[in-house]
């Protein structure tokens, strides 16, 4: 095979990998502050694509015109309307919740994600069909033999490994961080040292929407359109990630997410005539990993208590 | 088991029985839809204040205890209603699908309503029992009664794939391999050109010893529409898949269902062999889903991909979840709401989705036990829980 070629598919599996991981991060903090998976993730990255595009056009709309006040409007209210959308939605669906069976709080998720999706195909004008999303970013590009190396790839890789760094700064340096830790490794401990569970879960539920409506961003982005449908596929590989990577552990998640990528990857390579079943490759996959470790590839922290 | 005798109860029953029958009948018949739309809100005031004076609670205890005279009164109603509409193909069609969709969420409830195995992929399973007498009818010879349960023996075989890492997993990893199994399901479905792609196939109608089951019947002058055939074969193969449903309740299969349902530690330590139970709770209850798919394909004769999407499959569990989990009684209302409502309300028909989803967050917030909530198991005849 030839190495500008491979390097181009690299290129292309490391911009998927850093969605995923972006959304498997998600997935894992929410399981390690309350033990429960929040299904409606994926489209809650729908929802923030939207209101990312929706600003866009709204900005343009007013006549500002410098794609990068665009996208650093859109990016910001995306982010920022997703987080309260996350609080929200742990405040009265989750933490209502918290006793329940766990059949209760995963249809719930689920619910409110088809809620959510259903919700952007009826009520954004043509929401059902895949809208556009403008190319904000230069996209200048270097071509080395089959390599081509575009300028915006590159800026949105960047920005990904940025917010990562991010966060691995903010769960292991900060008070909030340190909050987020001891709530998720013994609730009740936490509780009696001062700390204010709920405010910690919605704030838990906050970065981690914020995160999703970031990888929404980048997903528009990257593939230049966006539809209402996208966050069902995009919150399973998201949570396969997190699984793969164990459910709780944030390195393991984003690791998940570049090895589900590159398990995309190599079913395209490996199967060119079959290109169209690469889902149906990648989702056999998630079902055989997790018939063969069952919690995941790095454990999780405890395993189900008897 | 015989109950005490009551026969004031009794005429009060049928008294309830016959309001139903015409309620229905008004329902199904008129088109317009403020007419519907204030018949319906009209249902739920009626249902709303019979609650309120115990009436709901009293003939919920009488017929608890009289199976067959409920029984009875449900076959007899969709007959007397079948035979009032003999003649109006949307209604019956209504009708059939409505029957179709019951026996399909029978099997759901064996799965997560008696074991609790999670199943999200329910339309992927009714989607191999369509797709089996799809492929079936149009290749092979085989009698399309036995196709109808191949294509649940091919539900129930297909299914089996899934059982090791279900069995492996719990709750929300084993939800999401069945989630992602509903994916693959459409996904292939859409990408193999051999079973048609995305614009499915055709399918041929049901043919029972040359009594061809897909044209008009004329008995004495009056057109009987053909979806009474179907209706007729529903209620049997229904009549049959709920009294099963029922007898495994009430036996000692239900029983060890339960237990693994409720607390699968404690009945580990009890001697149930857990994977026994569940594996035979996810095969039942496959079988009943694809046998359901494999009849709704002949009666529709045209099938394709989309018909199965996870929308789909959260639909069947939203049935369940709105029946009250593991009451079968519930089930009925439940697939009567959700099928037929959206149909004739035109005006909601596109947000059905957003409404049932909304529906069943409400429910899971204020009524997690479901419309119809399954009452206590009875241990000996006539045995009443306070």
């Amino acid at each position: 095979m030839d190495v500008g070629l491979l390097g181009q598919y690299i290129m292309n599996g490391l911009m998927l990998g850093m969605m995923y991981a972006l959304v498997a991060v998600g997935f894992t903090l929410f399981f390690g502050v309350m033990d429960i998976i929040n299904f409606a993730h994926g489209d809650v990255l729908t929802v923030g694509a939207f209101a990312a595009l929706a600003t866009i056009l709204g900005l343009a709309g007013i006549g500002v015109d410098s794609p990068w006040i665009q996208l650093a409007g859109a990016t910001l209210v995306a982010v920022t309307t997703m987080a309260a959308l996350g609080a929200v939605i742990a405040r009265t669906l989750v933490l209502p919740l918290k006793g329940a069976p766990p059949l209760n709080t995963l249809l719930i998720t689920l619910m409110l994600g088809t809620a959510l999706h259903e919700g952007v195909r009826l009520f954004y004008p043509q929401g059902a069909n895949p809208q556009r999303f403008p190319s904000l970013l230069p996209t200048d590009a270097y071509s080395f033999g089959h390599f081509t190396l575009r300028i915006d790839s590159l800026l949105v890789l960047t920005t990904g490994l940025l917010l990562i760094v991010g966060i691995h700064l903010l769960i292991n340096r900060t008070k909030l961080g340190l909050a987020i830790r001891a709530v998720a490794q013994d609730e009740d401990t936490a509780k009696t040292m001062g700390i204010n569970y709920t405010l910690i879960v919605l704030a838990t539920f906050a970065i981690g929407s914020g995160l999703a409506a970031f990888a929404g961003v980048l997903h528009g982005l990257y593939y230049s359109e966006v539809n209402f449908a996208m966050g069902l596929l995009l919150g399973v590989i998201g949570f396969s990630a997190a699984i793969v990577g164990g459910l709780g552990n944030i390195y393991g998640a984003i690791l998940g997410g570049f090895l589900f990528s590159a398990l995309q990857t190599i079913g395209v390579l490996a199967m060119p005539f079959a290109s169209a079943y690469k889902d149906v490759f990648a989702f056999a996959v998630v079902i055989l990993i997790m018939a063969w470790r069952p919690t995941g590839l790095i454990s999780e922290k405890i395993s189900q208590r008897v | 088991m015989t109950a005490p005798q009551d026969p004031r109860s009794l005429a009060w029953t049928i008294g309830a029985a016959v309001v139903v029958v015409l309620y229905v009948i008004l329902l199904l018949g008129v088109e317009s839809q403020l007419e519907i739309a204030g018949l319906l809100a009209a249902g739920i005031a009626a249902v709303a204040v019979a609650a309120r004076f115990g009436v709901v609670a009293r003939l919920g205890r009488f017929l608890g205890e009289r199976d067959a005279l409920l029984n009875t009164l449900v076959v007899a109603g969709t007959l007397v209603v079948t035979a009032f509409f003999h003649g109006d193909a949307f209604v019956l069609l209504l009708m059939a699908t409505v029957i179709i969709y019951f026996i399909a969420c029978l099997g759901l409830n064996l799965q997560f309503g008696y074991s609790g195995v999670l199943n999200f992929a329910g339309a992927a399973f009714f989607g191999i029992g369509c797709y089996t007498s799809a492929v079936m009818t149009a290749h092979t010879a085989v009698p399309h009664l036995l196709i109808l349960f191949a294509g649940g023996a091919m539900a129930a075989a297909i299914g089996s794939i899934l059982i090791l890492p279900v069995l492996r997993t719990y709750s929300h990893y084993s939800a999401v391999i069945t989630i992602a199994f509903g994916l693959l399901f459409k996904i292939f479905l859409e990408v193999n050109d051999a079973l048609g792609g995305p614009q499915g196939l055709r399918v041929k109608g049901m043919n029972v010893l040359g009594w061809k089951f897909n044209s008009n019947i004329d008995i004495g002058g009056i057109e009987v529409s053909f979806y009474v055939n179907y209706i007729v074969l529903g209620l049997v193969l229904l009549a049959l898949a709920f009294t099963f449903v029922r007898r495994v309740e009430r036996s000692w299969i239900g029983l060890n269902l339960d237990a693994v349902r409720l607390d699968e530690t404690a009945a580990a330590c009890f001697g149930l062999n857990i994977t026994r139970w569940k594996i035979t709770a996810f095969t039942l209850g496959n079988f009943l889903i694809g046998l359901a798919g494999a009849l709704f394909a002949m009666m529709l004769g045209f099938i394709a991909p989309t018909n199965f999407t996870f929308g789909d499959s959260l639909i069947l569990v939203s049935i369940v979840l709105l029946g009250g989990i593991g009451n079968p009684w519930g089930l009925v209302v439940a697939t009567a709401i959700l099928i037929v409502v959206p149909e004739k309300l035109q005006a909601i028909q596109e947000y059905r989705f957003l409404l049932f989803a909304a529906m069943v967050i409400l429910i899971l917030l204020f009524r997690p036990e479901g419309l119809l909530p399954r009452s206590l198991r009875a241990y000996f005849p006539g045995w009443r829980t306070k």
